[in-house]
């Protein structure tokens, strides 16, 4: 009755799974391995088999104190201590601390003879008595097809085989087998009839001389599991696979701006810059100053106290340093802050696939708040269009996904009349695209910067100049002629011109304002002048008038005398 | 070939004890039947000059690691020199005196 419960409960619980630790193998396997179950690792030669048996071993010890036993059947313990020491894993000292049990077996066709009936119960001994002396909880098996090579009787191995792994899971280990593929199948012995739980396939791929490992889960009972090829490095301290799940467009945004360095330019983009988690195109033509604008991005960032990645695939840091002192930018310091870091890589190195998971583990390890990218049409070199696009698309989105704001810049190899157009058509995933131009005219060359989209935030639809200038970019003022834009000496003929105009023009206006008060003055002095005219005028006419009134009573005066002396009768 | 043979012979004259080591794992029939093997074929043709020792792995685990022991039952001749390794339960009486390097012996 209890066995009842106990089964219908183990029906309900899920799957548990066994973490492995190594970089992307839980995402895409959504937990580990499974536990207490073996699992097939598969692949041809030197596709990494033992060292990724060997770093779940080792990062089980390190990480989840899980003890582990590797029993190796082609290399020596000596020879397995000796390889894995460029990884840093130091396998003596986890055989030390009993994290770590490592057994060789020989098996040699010529020192063996059979006869007669036997069983590989000593191999069980043996290996159950390195799990027990260490409780361990993990095993590696690497690889048991040396079994059939060394033994005669394949039926014998075959059944025993069988029993191994009915064994292997009452101990409840979690085990990973390894085995080489055939060239049509996915082992040389049939071992996937036996271990058929999860099988992982390795693979190693040249294209187009460059070669790229991949990891593919085939099989994975009772568990969801990513199913796609996924390309993987074999890094400086392990196994670096990285699942890019971009499932769907599904990020959160901030509604924070940053600032691009350079002021007019933030003014340009709507008056605060950039926003944070967006995604900043920067293309041009060979020097119109793609990587300057990237550097006073990468200032201003550092100046904020945040961190940097620049990604360089044209230049050497140094040079880039060296380059940018030139143009006022100092990134020494933030670099020996370490705020800023620059990472080069060689483009043709790598394939895409390895380039991308290699820029992304750096990303993950960095933690960057700014990711730059200069130039990304190097990187391209040598792969199709469907695969740049993917491989932008899958950078881009998990830089979203993290919140990274990203700045690339691209090479424009055409005439102007093509400058629009970015080759590998990557101007649709980037929010915020500024064209850099260099135009002609009057013999020489200047630079022009346009704002072609910016999503999200209003934009100057002016085209500027600008100036790489020893206190770094400088935008100048839009100078409208007759023609059009005027850039360079044209422009500093025609600002002069304008400067003399403007300077005429006040003088114009000085001239007429003197005009005018000396009209008025003279006005107010002919005014005066007839006020005192007719003063003048006034007074004479009064005296003349007085003059009148005294004759005319003098007159009236005398007549009256006259008349008396008439003695007039009237 | 005849003096390699005549260095056996005088080797093995040297040498007068045969150590013989049968690892098996248990009381389990393949092992009781490789035993009651290798005791004929000593008694026959080693007359006394053999020591066996049985080592049940069970009881002693990490013996089958010093001598690589694989499979159960495996006899191991330890003298004279070179080891060699016979698994199996011993019932091909060719194979092991050919094994054993027992034939120059007689």
């Amino acid at each position: 009755m209890n066995k009842a419960k106990t089964d219908t409960q183990t029906k309900i619980t899920m799957l548990a799974k066994c973490p492995t630790g190594i970089q992307g193998i839980d995402e895409i396997t959504f937990g580990g391995l499974p536990q207490g179950r073996p699992v097939l690792l598969c692949g041809k030669a030197g596709c990494g088999k033992t060292l990724m048996a060997m770093e779940f071993l080792v990062r089980g010890a390190t990480q989840f104190n899980e003890a582990g036993v590797f029993m190796a059947f082609e290399e020596t313990a000596e020879e397995l201590r000796q390889n894995v020491t460029s990884l840093g894993w130091d396998l003596a000292e986890l055989i030390k601390e009993k994290k770590l049990a490592i057994d060789h077996i020989r098996v040699e066709r010529s020192e063996i003879e059979e006869t007669g009936e036997y069983d590989l119960e000593a191999l069980f001994i043996r290996l159950g008595f390195e799990i027990d002396a260490i409780a361990a909880k993990r095993v590696v098996i690497d690889t048991l097809e040396v079994l059939f090579g060394g033994l005669d009787n394949a039926a014998i191995v075959r059944s025993e085989l069988r029993r191994l792994f009915l064994w292997l899971k009452s101990k409840g280990v979690t085990a990973i087998i390894t085995s080489e593929s055939g060239d049509n199948s996915l082992t040389r012995h049939g071992l996937e009839e036996y271990v058929s739980d999860c099988v992982i396939r390795l693979d190693q791929r040249v294209v187009n001389e460059l070669s790229t490992r991949r990891l593919q889960i085939i099989k994975y009972r009772g568990s969801k599991h990513g199913s796609n090829e996924y390309p993987f490095l074999i890094k400086e301290n392990g196994i670096s696979v990285l699942p890019i799940t971009s499932v769907g467009l599904d990020y959160s945004v901030t509604n924070e701006w940053i600032s691009s360095g350079i002021k007019r330019l933030d003014q340009m983009l709507g008056g605060k810059g950039f926003f944070r988690g967006s995604s900043i195109l920067i293309s041009g033509t060979a020097g119109t100053g793609k990587s300057s604008f990237s550097a006073h991005f990468a200032d201003a960032t550092c100046q904020r106290g945040e961190r940097c990645l620049f990604f360089v695939f044209e230049e050497s840091p140094q040079q880039i340093i060296r380059n940018m002192r030139s143009i006022g930018i100092y990134l020494e310091a933030t670099v020996n802050q370490g705020l800023l870091k620059f990472q080069a890589l060689r483009p043709t190195f790598y394939g895409l696939e390895m380039h991308l998971v290699n820029i992304l583990s750096i990303v993950n390890e960095f933690q960057p708040d700014v990711v730059i990218l200069d130039p990304i049409s190097n990187l391209t070199f040598g792969s199709n269009d469907i695969q740049i696009k993917t491989f932008m698309m899958r950078l881009i989105d998990y830089l979203k996904s993290k919140n990274i704001t990203t700045i690339f810049t691209n090479l424009n190899e055409g005439n102007s009349a093509f400058v629009e157009y970015t080759e590998i058509g990557v101007s649709s995933l980037a929010d915020t695209w500024i064209l850099l131009r260099a135009i002609e005219s009057n013999g020489e060359r200047n630079r022009l910067i346009h704002i072609l989209k910016s999503r999200g935030t209003s934009h100057s639809n002016q085209v500027r100049e600008f100036l790489l200038t020893n206190q770094g970019v400088q935008l100048l003022d839009v100078y409208l002629g007759t023609e059009g834009v005027l850039t360079g000496t044209a422009r500093i003929v025609q600002e002069a011109k304008d400067k003399a105009a403007a300077l005429a023009q006040q003088q114009k206006i000085e001239q007429k304002q003197r005009d005018i008060e000396r009209k008025r003055l003279l006005m107010q002095a002919q005014i005066q002048a007839i006020e005192a005219q007719f003063e003048i005028e006034q007074k004479e006419i009064e005296r003349l008038i007085d003059i009148e009134e005294t004759q005319q009573s003098f007159l009236m005066a005398e007549k009256h005398k006259r008349a008396k002396l008439r003695q007039l009768d009237s | 070939m005849e003096s390699i043979g005549c260095q056996d012979k005088y080797s093995s004259a040297q040498i007068d004890i045969w150590e013989l080591r049968l690892y098996v794992a248990g009381q389990t029939p393949k092992s009781l039947k490789a035993f009651a093997n290798l005791k004929k074929i000593c008694e026959d043709h080693l007359e006394g000059k053999y020591r066996i020792e049985v080592i049940d792995l069970i009881e002693n685990p990490q013996l089958a690691k010093g001598d690589q022991i694989l499979a159960v039952p495996t006899l191991v001749r330890k003298l004279p020199e070179p080891v060699k390794q016979i698994i199996g339960d011993l019932s091909n009486t060719e194979k092991v005196l050919v094994g054993l390097d027992l034939r120059h012996v007689l």
